[in-house]
């Protein structure tokens, strides 16, 4: 899948801007609060049908204007793709496809897969495990349709089970009814969960390999109840606890990738470069897993990556994914010469796109 | 709103609109109306709540609302007591009444299992039914509850209750609409349907 062209009309600072892509990498440089990241976002909403930076679709329209505007083409499949999303102040937003609009949004959302990596992305190493959960959840979710039907419905159950634990009765036969419900959808959370382990976690190790050289050895280990016991005696065992903690302290609600580096868990001593190494290889696992999967290359948006990493990694990283097996690649950064320089050191042909600030007030 | 030039006529739409789903124009509007009526509508109009309150009783078999001690359908003699069918609340009796289809005998539990609205199974009407159970005359039991994940809830714990008993268990099927086109089915439903199918000879005398 390539993205040819890209047109912005009142995004977020964007007044009126275009941009043609003719490389697979394509380099988005200038000042602070230009609207580099804007760009991203207006590719991001164009795959997700909504942007990473402000979930409130109206706050994305340029400061006193009426609506703004995204148009993208694409090439998908040898054919040509029309892609475009408005929003007109105080009306809904209006998606279309080669200019037929989408009944329902969440059809569209997967046909142009899209892998970002953004600097908040971080808490998902240095977060709790729920932030992982997502990760894992929101991957699976795009490829298997009940999974997302079986987590809520375990979510849900989990919710009463918590409600009926705080009431502090002691009834037995209630607390069984909601065990066996959560057994019914536990196992195959569980199993969904651990293919996509395996899958995932060799292509995050090899990944973290080539940015660090071969100097430090990454594993990600899927850390579940489940591992050791069936869920059922999960439940049965942590029944006193259980009452007393008046939640319910095992399940797959627990479960979570744990990252190790040389053999040890990571988050207690790992360095910011390092997590942000371990972050970009996660991704581009992700990456390898979903075009694999879904039998397109998804567009590959890096949002100023590269700051706590030092040379080599940047170099490593740039190498990487300058090659044929990644598809489009679109990098923002500060730094006017900083990326330009290095691909261009690699011999790895670039469009490059410099924005400047606005003269007027600016939103980004 | 702005504020009411009579502090009777407030009162009277406070209390209106303590109604789920309607609101103080609303209420202001049936206020007003009511107020055109001669006095005598009026007492009709609200004696008929205050005598609702005082004099409605739950029937004594099946917690059905009637009038008398017990409800006209358990003393209908022509009913087949050896089916029972369990339901959430009165609405879902007259539901199932409409269509014309069933002709046993209910159990209404006054709500479902949900720990989240604090409603446990000892809010509900659980040990009257096992008492009519015990007494061996359904020899079926039909949960008839809403396909939620509080009605499975429900069910599961019904089941573990009566699961003892020498009785039939039965859940109300769940399947394609009639009238309904396949393409058009929600694809949970359709998948259980084709799952949970039917032999067609029950089709035949219908």
């Amino acid at each position: 899948m390539e993205l040819k062209s890209l047109s912005l009309v009142n995004f977020r600072s964007h007044r009126d801007a275009a941009y043609n892509f003719t490389e697979d990498v394509a380099v988005f440089t200038g000042p602070n609060g230009a609207g580099k990241t804007n760009v991203l976002d207006a590719i991001h909403y164009l795959s997700f049908c909504k942007g990473f930076l402000n979930p409130t679709d109206s706050q994305n329209i340029h400061l006193g204007e009426p609506f703004f505007l995204i148009e993208g083409k694409f090439k998908l499949n040898e054919k040509n793709e029309q892609i475009s999303c408005g929003l007109k102040r105080g009306q809904t937003k209006i998606f279309k496809r080669n200019s037929k609009e989408y009944a329902k949004l969440s059809e569209h959302i997967g046909l142009f897969p899209l892998v970002l990596i953004a600097p908040t992305d971080i808490v998902l190493i240095s977060g709790g495990s729920e932030e992982r959960r997502k990760f894992t959840d929101t991957v699976i979710s795009q490829f298997d349709r009940n999974y997302l039907e079986h987590l809520i419905r375990y979510n849900k159950i989990v919710q009463q089970r918590n409600a009926f634990l705080r009431q502090g009765q002691n009834d037995r036969s209630m607390l069984e009814v909601l065990n066996m419900q959560l057994c019914r959808y536990a196992p195959e959370i569980y199993e969904a969960r651990k293919s996509f382990l395996n899958r995932i976690a060799p292509l995050f190790s090899k990944y973290y390999q080539i940015l660090s050289s071969h100097n430090e050895e990454v594993s990600l280990v899927y850390d579940s109840g489940l591992n050791e016991y069936p869920m059922e005696d999960l439940l049965e065992r942590s029944v006193e606890r259980d009452r007393v903690m008046q939640y319910t302290t095992e399940g797959i609600h627990k479960d979570d990738l744990e990252i190790r580096v040389n053999g040890f868990p990571l988050r207690r001593y790992a360095s910011q470069g390092q997590q942000k190494s371990i972050l970009i290889a996660l991704k581009l696992a992700q990456f390898d897993v979903m075009a694999e999967l879904k039998g397109i290359k998804p567009l590959l948006l890096l949002d100023d990556i590269f700051e706590k990493l030092d040379q080599d990694r940047i170099t490593a990283l740039m190498t990487l994914v300058s090659q044929q097996h990644f598809g489009q690649i679109f990098i923002t950064d500060s730094h006017p010469e900083r990326v330009t320089d290095i691909l261009g050191s690699i011999d790895c042909p670039y469009d490059r796109f410099s924005i400047e600030l606005l003269q007027q007030t600016s939103q980004d | 709103m702005q504020p009411l030039p009579s502090k009777l006529l407030e009162d009277a739409v406070n209390e209106m609109s303590s109604l789920p789903g309607i609101g103080k124009k609303t209420a202001l509007r049936l206020v007003l109306h009511l107020l055109k009526r001669d006095t005598a509508a009026i007492d009709q109009f609200s004696g008929a709540f205050v005598k609702l309150k005082r004099d409605i009783r739950n029937c004594n078999i099946c917690h059905n609302l009637c009038d008398e001690e017990t409800c006209t359908i358990c003393s209908d003699r022509n009913r087949d007591r050896s089916l029972l069918c369990v339901v959430e609340d009165v609405r879902d009796v007259m539901a199932l009444e409409n269509t014309g289809q069933y002709r046993g005998i209910y159990h209404v539990l006054g709500g479902i299992i949900s720990p989240l609205e604090g409603t446990g199974p000892s809010d509900l009407n659980i040990e009257s039914l096992l008492l009519r159970v015990q007494t061996g005359e359904p020899k079926e039991v039909i949960m008839a509850l809403s396909a939620t994940m509080e009605g499975d809830t429900t069910n599961f714990y019904l089941f573990r209750k009566l699961k003892d008993f020498n009785i039939k268990l039965s859940t109300l099927a769940r399947g394609v609409s009639v009238g309904d086109e396949l393409e058009y089915a929600d694809e949970v439903t359709l998948g259980r349907s084709i799952l949970n199918r039917t032999p067609f000879e029950n089709n035949l005398n219908r």
